[in-house]
Order: structure tokens, then sequence, then C-alpha cells
């Protein structure tokens, strides 16, 4: 009990570090950092300190102390955690957030304490409209926006009728809406699957032969992808019946998903290989800096983030007191996005090109993934009338 | 038609697997008496096992022994080390100290083995659908886990109901104090129990491993679905187990499968897309429920006192 | 019940002193989270209050205690939603709801025992849970976003942090006090002696299972009432609030501080909770600590953390 209490103190003192003048940029980063799922939490982190490194560590002239927490993927305590950062550490920025529902939770309490509040993935369809925010920008997308450009490639494709299969989550049910509002053919079957515990998928796939669709379409972030992909080759459809992805296949699911990802198409609004010279040096440096690894579109949109940052502090000279003045220059967009072409929407959503990926074998024998196609140009989510900022 | 009987198999298949979880649960809590969360760790550890040795090896089938012992090492010194002080301890007591045990696995396995999760890979000749009826493919694998986990069920019910070790084994179930002052080797036999209820919960988890991913955590959702097996078909009993298990899988499965449509006659297609998911995982917890307040002690309760 | 100057009560006294002087400290250091922080605290000590009154002293272990954390929660989450923004109407509906829910899972779950009573009450909390998961209209798997808290009428501001916080410690020594005039009283006397000896009680002739049954709608009401604190504090509610790995931690909150102790559930929650904050905090790594932190205890300190107090003054 002595220790407890000894313990109790020791957090309590913990807690209570004294609030530092403002001479240094403070940025809470909160993301996933343990369980499946750590690793597009640790590949965001990668993205945002290589970012950092290229800015020589400092943003605006002033130091950055960046302070990352741990959402564990639940929405409870992804909210806890930013009213830490906001409350006890008195961030000026707070970026990250892989979820769809964490973000949900978390957003009020950014908004009502007027942080700046980035969110470097998720993307549900209430941020774009109704609950938009002159606090909240994005350097990702809204949720609909990737199934939408591969609706759009299946229409491209004459697919007549197609199998949708998702979880049952906010992302989850953005997605499949958004692949059926552009693709022009049959939905034949549509299927939500408990998420993310159930991570068997017999059943939903049995539905989906005995559809006899022409396409299946799945959405499965992280290790549900592999999941998926492993029972979709071994239950043998995929010779049967082609899939079509959003969000299945990254960097960080492929090297276990290995020939079973062979010739599954993706959309994305990054990918590695982007002509532009901005992405070269982010992938040339990260895989220097973290070698094993490859940088992902989690990554990229971490790496964009930082940038985003980086230019409103440079336009108030350091004072984070500015905030009108650092908000109107986040609305510019005014840096180099690695993914190219970059502006942002009435609601802070960006406008941006989708491209059609592969997965192939490169030059060494290595599966990666390589852009086919740009699938649509500066994309607009369709939420953003909804949003009442001009 | 074709869809039913695919159904079916995935039903089966996945009460099967659920049979080789319950079984080591149902035996060390008939036997010891003792309440295991840790079991689904024991899951876990035999599928990390398993791709670990596959990939040493180079060998499905070596590298799957390897981890089967493996992991029924682990369970013996587990139970030798620290849960053999905690039988006849309240069962509360039972479930704080395994439930830090979770905790301490699941640290582990990102310690040793990082986050991002492993995976078995299958050697070819398990990866291919067979045909088991004109136009019904199904998984080889699949199958195979079908045949394994029969081939094991029968094993159990030879040695429980064959053999002396089984005869202790019930006779423990049935009234723990007799049997030991009847002079039986009390202690060694609980770590027997222990080590092979370790070992099976390591079997379901390699077995599990190439379908799903290896991953910290798998252990504990399917935990709860054991723990309501071995309830349902009453505590210590391995037929029990057996059947309990088999109509929760094919409950999981078929109601995964066929609900969604017979909501979608009687509700707006949003709602019940969204309602689906959430009722046919709940149909377990209500068969638990009905059989429970019917039958208080299960289906097949392994003692009367 | 003599208050004699032992361990345990000078450390009760103590923690209880703490607790009430937290905002002064708070507000002369400016350290908000630690108020928000404790504001939880407090809120999971009630609830662990409430478990412990029918799992140490009535020996009904439920493991879906959480179950009504998220019904007091949703309760309010709902109303909130529809428009129904006054305090008074949203805390009795928590409530009521509450209470209704364990009567039902009560009368029917109290037919079991041991180990299938364990069971049971998991069972109608996952049940509650995927009901919750099923409600499109509030969210669903996603949690519903309280953008108003509950609204006292200008009596009391929940939006300040420090009224809240009192709010919330009143309700705890609140359900301590309820919980030790029930101990004391001859309901809770023929309770605890259930939990001693049934068949003995029986014979007596008191009907075991409506003693029960009230001790367990009595807990599952207070509970409720953190449920509704829950909600208002995290401006939040989700099916993850009723998940089973919830009500575990309530659990071990209970073990952990010691069962049947009025005041160990308390020390349990500070504890669980403060050790969780502070070693995510040291390492990454926590669980690897904590982990083997609370087989020790089950090892070595039996009744828990209060159970360790009441043998210091021996040896």
């Amino acid at each position: 009990m002595r220790t407890a209490f000894w313990l109790a103190g020791a957090t309590v003192l913990a807690l209570a570090q004294p609030v530092m003048a403002a001479d240094s940029i403070k940025i809470g980063f909160v993301s996933t950092f343990s369980g499946p799922t750590a690793v597009i939490g640790n590949d965001m982190r990668n993205s945002f300190e290589l970012a950092l490194d290229h800015m020589g560590r400092k943003i605006g002239g002033l130091p950055v102390e960046v302070i990352y927490e741990d959402d564990q993927q639940k929405p409870d305590v992804g909210k806890q955690k930013t009213e830490k950062l906001v409350q006890s550490d008195k961030v000026d920025f707070i970026v990250g957030y892989i979820w769809s529902n964490v973000l949900l939770a978390s957003l009020k309490t950014a908004v009502d304490s007027k942080t700046f509040l980035i969110s470097a993935n998720a993307g549900p369809s209430q941020l774009a409209g109704e609950l938009c925010s002159p606090y909240v920008f994005s350097t990702s997308w809204q949720n609909d926006q990737t199934p939408q450009a591969m609706g759009l490639y299946m229409n491209q494709k004459g697919v007549k009728s197609v199998f949708l299969i998702g979880p049952n989550y906010a992302a989850g049910k953005d997605m499949l809406a958004g692949v059926k509002s552009t693709f022009k053919g049959q939905v034949v079957g549509e299927e939500y699957t408990v998420w993310p515990s159930q991570l068997d998928f017999s059943a939903e796939l049995s539905k989906a032969r005995a559809s006899k669709a022409e396409a299946i379409f799945v959405f499965y972030p992280g290790a549900a992808g592999v999941q998926f992909l492993n029972q979709y080759v071994q239950a043998g459809i995929k010779q049967q019946i082609p899939l079509y992805t959003a969000f299945t296949i990254d960097e960080l699911s492929l090297p276990l998903q290995k020939e079973n990802a062979l010739g599954v198409p993706g959309a994305q609004e990054w990918v590695n290989d982007l002509p532009n010279e901005e992405n070269k040096r982010f992938v040339a440096d990260y895989r220097k800096k973290y070698p094993n690894l490859r940088p992902t579109f989690y990554g990229a949109q971490s790496y964009d983030a930082a940038q985003l940052i980086n230019s409103a502090v440079v336009a108030v000279k350091g004072d984070t007191s500015k905030k009108d003045a650092m908000k109107a220059e986040m609305e510019k967009a005014n840096f180099k996005s690695v993914r190219g072409p970059f502006k942002y929407g009435n609601n802070h959503i960006p406008i941006q090109n989708f491209y059609l990926q592969d997965v192939v074998k490169d030059a060494d024998g290595q599966l990666s993934l390589k852009t086919v196609a740009t699938i649509v140009k500066d994309s607009q989510d369709n939420f953003h009338d909804k949003c009442p900022m001009k | 038609m074709l869809l039913v009987v695919e159904q079916f198999l995935n039903g089966l298949q996945f009460g099967l697997l659920l049979f080789l979880l319950a079984a080591g649960l149902t035996l060390v809590f008939g036997i010891m008496d003792f309440v295991n969360l840790a079991h689904g760790s024991l899951y876990m550890m035999g599928a990390y096992f398993a791709a670990t040795f596959v990939m040493w090896t180079g060998n499905f089938i070596i590298g799957v022994l390897l981890a089967l012992g493996a992991t029924l090492l682990l369970g013996i010194v587990l139970e030798f080390a620290a849960l053999r002080h905690l039988y006849g301890r309240d069962h509360l007591d039972h479930v704080l100290a395994t439930f830090g045990l979770i905790l301490f696995f699941n640290d582990a396995v990102r310690l040793i083995w990082g986050p991002a999760g492993l995976t078995l890979p299958l050697p070819a000749w398990l990866t291919v659908p067979i045909a088991i009826m004109p136009g019904v493919y199904y998984p080889a694998y699949r199958l195979a886990i079908i045949v394994v986990a029969l081939a094991v069920a029968l094993m159990l019910y030879l040695v429980v109901m064959r053999t002396r070790v089984g005869m202790l084994i019930r006779a423990g179930a049935s009234n723990r104090e007799m049997i030991g002052a009847l002079g039986v080797n009390i202690k060694l036999l609980y770590t027997l129990v222990f080590g092979l209820g370790a070992a099976l919960a390591g079997l379901a988890g390699l077995m599990q491993a190439p379908i799903l991913t290896v991953q910290i955590g798998m252990g504990e959702n399917i935990l709860i679905l054991a723990f309501v097996i071995i309830v349902i078909g009453g505590i210590g009993s391995i037929r029990g187990a057996f059947l309990a298990a088999i109509f929760v899988g094919m409950i999981d499965t078929l109601g995964r499968a066929f609900l969604p449509d017979l909501l979608r006659q009687m509700l707006s297609s949003t709602a019940a897309s969204t309602a689906a998911p959430a009722l046919s995982s709940m149909l377990i917890y209500l068969l638990m429920a009905m059989v429970l307040v019917v039958r208080p002690e299960g289906l097949f309760p392994a003692s009367r006192r | 019940m003599t208050a004699s100057l032992n361990a345990r009560n000078v450390t009760a006294a103590l923690v209880a002193a703490g607790l009430l002087l937290l905002p002064l400290y708070t507000s002369a250091s400016g350290n908000v989270f630690a108020l928000t922080l404790f504001t939880r605290i407090v809120i999971f000590a009630l609830a662990a209050v409430s478990l412990n009154l029918i799992m140490g002293y009535g020996g009904m272990m439920s493991f879906g205690h959480a179950a009504y954390l998220g019904i007091g929660g949703y309760a309010v989450g709902i109303l909130a939603q529809e428009g129904v923004g006054s305090a008074l109407i949203q805390w009795p509906m928590a409530l009521a709801a509450s209470a209704l829910f364990a009567l039902a899972v009560g009368a029917l779950s109290l037919r079991t025992r041991g180990v299938y009573f364990i069971m049971i009450t998991l069972a109608f909390a996952q049940m509650a849970y995927y009901v919750a998961s099923g409600l499109a209209r509030y969210g669903g798997d996603d949690g519903l976003t309280i953008y108003k808290r509950s609204d006292f009428g200008g009596l009391i501001d929940l939006s300040s942090r420090v009224q809240f916080y009192y709010l919330c410690l009143g309700c705890l020594f609140g359900g301590i006090y309820l919980v030790w005039r029930i101990v004391n009283s001859r309901f809770g006397m023929v309770v605890q002696g259930l939990r001693s000896n049934e068949q003995r009680m029986q014979a007596i002739g008191f009907p075991a299972n409506r003693y029960r049954l009230v001790c367990f709608v009595i807990a599952g009401t207070m509970c409720g009432l953190a449920g509704a604190l829950l909600a208002n504090n995290t401006d939040f509610i989700s099916p993850a609030t009723m998940y089973w790995t919830r009500s575990g931690d309530l659990m071990v909150m209970v073990i952990l501080g010691g069962m049947g102790s009025l005041f160990g559930p308390v020390i349990g929650t500070i504890a669980f909770l403060v050790l969780e904050e502070f070693l995510s905090q040291v390492t990454e790594y926590w669980a690897l600590i904590m982990g083997p932190l609370l087989l020790l205890i089950v090892l070595f300190g039996r009744g828990g953390i209060d159970g360790l107090l009441g043998r210091l003054r021996r040896g």
C-alpha cells in the first residue's frame, strides 16, 4: 500500500509539471501504438518524425516537442488522451487519429478548447459535413472519396454487379456508401461484420460466391485485410470473382499478404512511386532512416500534417496565439504535398487526385505497390455543402 | 441449397475449433476447480510458437509439432511456478491472478515478436479448394481442421473413458478430496491435466492461425466463447463441451449468414445492416442465458453433489 | 464498526481527505488533468463500491456489472440526443432503467450459483452491449457524443470541473454511506448470512432469493448512477463502456482493494487506475509490470490491499 501511495504521489507530481512558456511548439499526437494495429501508429510516428528531421527539428524557428499518446483503438481512451493533451500538456496542435470512431469521440474536446486538430487519417462524413470546424483540418480524405474512386474504376472496367463486404463501424459504413454512390451496376449483396472482433469471414465469402456477383468490393484496414485476403484465396474465390479494395492492401499489410495480393487493385490518394520531388525525398529518406520499412499512405498523410503545421506557424512567426491567422494560412494549403496537387475545400477536407494502385513484383523480386493510372482528378467530397463554413 | 451446405461446414469447423479450446478449459475447471482466464493466452502462444517454428524449420508439420510441445511445456511451467499455489483459493483470486497473466503475455509477445503480428503460411497442398460435392468447393485447410479436431475429440474420449488416467480425471471431476484420500498423486495429475489443457489450447490457436493472422490479444474474444461453451455444456463434461461447441459454432455462423436477410424482410435495409451483426453476435449469449435459466448447471453437469 | 486507530481506518481517512482536498491542489498548481483523472477514478470507485455490495457482502459474483454503467450512460446520452437536457429527467431515468435491468437480470440469474452465476450475468451484459451496438440512431458501435451535459437548472454547473468533481465525490460518499447502512441493517445481516450459509438461513425461514434480488437491484441502480456520471464526464457513451473487459476491470478493482471491506474498493480503484496511468507514462510495456504485480498480490496478499493493511498492525 505504501508503494501505491508513493506511486500515487509520483503520478500527481509527474502530471503537475509546470506549464512551459510559449518558447516551443507543442504537438500532441494521438494514434494507436498498442495492439495489432500499432504498426499503423508506428508508421505515422516514423513519418512525422522524419518530417521534423527535414525541418531541422524546428518549426517557425522554435523547437518542437511532440507528445505521443496511445488511443488503444478505443473511442473512450482516445477521448481521454485528447483531454490530457489539451488540459495538461496545453498543446498547440493535435495530430493523428486513425479511426473514425476515435476521432468523433475526441472532436468536441479539441474544438471546445479551440486547439487545432489535424486528422492524418480518419475522415468520417460528419467531419466533412455538419461537424466541420474552423479548428479542424484533414490531410487525408473524407471516407467516401476513396471507394467512390474505386466505384468509378469498376464502371470503367465494365463490371455489372458487385457484392460489398465491410466492417460495421463509421468508416465501414461510409466506405460502402461511397462505392454505391458512384458504381452504376447492381449491388447484389451487402454484408457488415463485427468490428474489430470478427476475423473469420467464411460466412460472408460463401454468400458472395453464392450471389454470382461479377466482383467483390471490400474495406478491411490493418490486420483484418490480411485475414480477409487469406480466406478469399483459400476458399478459391480468387479464381472465380475478382476483388476490388479500398484501404485493404498497403505497405504494412503486403508483407503479410504476400502473393495473395498480386493483381488485386486498390484506390488511393498516395502511392509510394508518385513522381514528384517531395515524394521521392520522403520515400527515399524514410527507407534510409528506417531500414526494412516502407512508408504507407498513413505515413504520407502524417508527413503532410507536419508540413501543414509548419506553414501555419511560419506564417505567424511562431506566435501561436494568432489562431485566425494560422487558420487562414492553413486554408491556403501553402506547402508541397507528397501526393502532388492538394488544396482545401470550404470544410478543410483536401481536394485531390485518386490513383489506381496494383500489386506487382518489383525489380528485386519484392512485392510492391505501383501507380497504374489516375482514376479521378481534383475529387471533392459530397458533404462539403452541408458544412456551414464558407 | 449449396450455400446452406457450405455454411453448415463453416459452422462445424468453427464449432470444432471452439471445442479444442473449451476441452482444455473444462478439464482444468472441472478437475482443479480453477478458473483460468489465461487459457486464451496459451491459445495465442500456440499460434506464435507455430509461426516461429515453421519459419525456422521450413516444414509445416515439424513446426506444428514443436509448437505443440512448447505450449505443453509452457503450461506445465506456468502451473508449477505459479498457478498450483492458487488451487483451493477463491475463484475471484483465480480471476485476478490469471487476468494479470493475460496482461503479461500480451506485452511479453509484443516485446519479443513486435506488434505487427505474424503469418503462418500453409504448405501448398492445403491451400487448394476441394470439391466436396459437384459445384461445392470448400477450402482444404478448413476440411483438415474438421478432421484433426474430430480425431482429437475421439482420442480425448478414449483417454477419458477407457484409460486409468482418464478414470482418475473423471474421479477428480466428481470428487476431488476423495481421490486425494485414496492415495492418488494428485499434484502430478493436476500438472498433467493442466499441460494437456495448454496443449489443446495451443493446438486450437495454431490451427486457427493460417486462417486468421497470429496477433496479440487473439485469445481474448474467443476465450469468452469457450467459457460460454463449458457453461452451456456443464463444467467438467467433455461430452457437454463437445455438443455445446458444435451448437455454438453453428448458431454463430448460421446466424451471421442468414439473419441479415431475414431482418431485411422486416426492417429497412440500412437498419437491418446495422442491427444484424449485433443481433447475430447476441444469439450465443441468448442461448446461454436460456440454457442456464432452464438448467442452472448446464446441459450435462459432471458432478452431482 | 468501532473507529479504532488502525492502519485501515487511517488509510481510509487519509484517502478521503486527499480526495476532498484535491481541487485545492489542482487550482494551486494549475494542473487540470489531475482533476480530470480523479473525477474518472471517483466515478469508477462508485461503480466498484456498488459491485462490492453484491460481490463482497452478498457473495454474488457479477461479471456483467459494466452493463449498468452503459445503461445509465445511454439513458443520459439518448435523452440528450432527443433534446431532453434536464438532469431531473435524465438521472431518474438512468436509475430507473438500471434498476429495471437489474431486476430482470437478477430474477433470472439468481437461479444459478457460483461460476454459472458469473457467466449468466456476463451473458446479459453482453446482450446489452450488442443491443447498444445495434442502435443505429444513437451511433451504433461508434458511440454517441453528448454535446450538452445534464442541466441542473442553475443549481450545479456540470461543465465546471470542480463542481462536477464534488458532485461525483458526493455521490461516492453517499454510496459508501448507503452500503454501510445496508450492511449493518437487519436486511444486510440476512444477505451476509446467505453468503456464509444459505441452507441455515433458509431453514430459519428467510426467502433467500428475494433478499438477494433486492440487494442486486440496489447495486445495479447505484452503478447506473455511476454510468450517468461517467457519460457526463466523458461527454461520450459507447457500447465499449459495457464490454466484458470493463466488467473485468471493475472486478479487479474490487478484489485488488479488498472484497467485503467498506472502503477497500475505493482504494482498489485508485491503485488500479493510477498504476495504469503512471506505468503507461513510464513505459509502453506497462502491462509487463502490472500483470505480474496482480499475480503477486493474489499469491502473497490475501484479501487485497485492505487485507494487507489489516495485517500491517500485527506484523
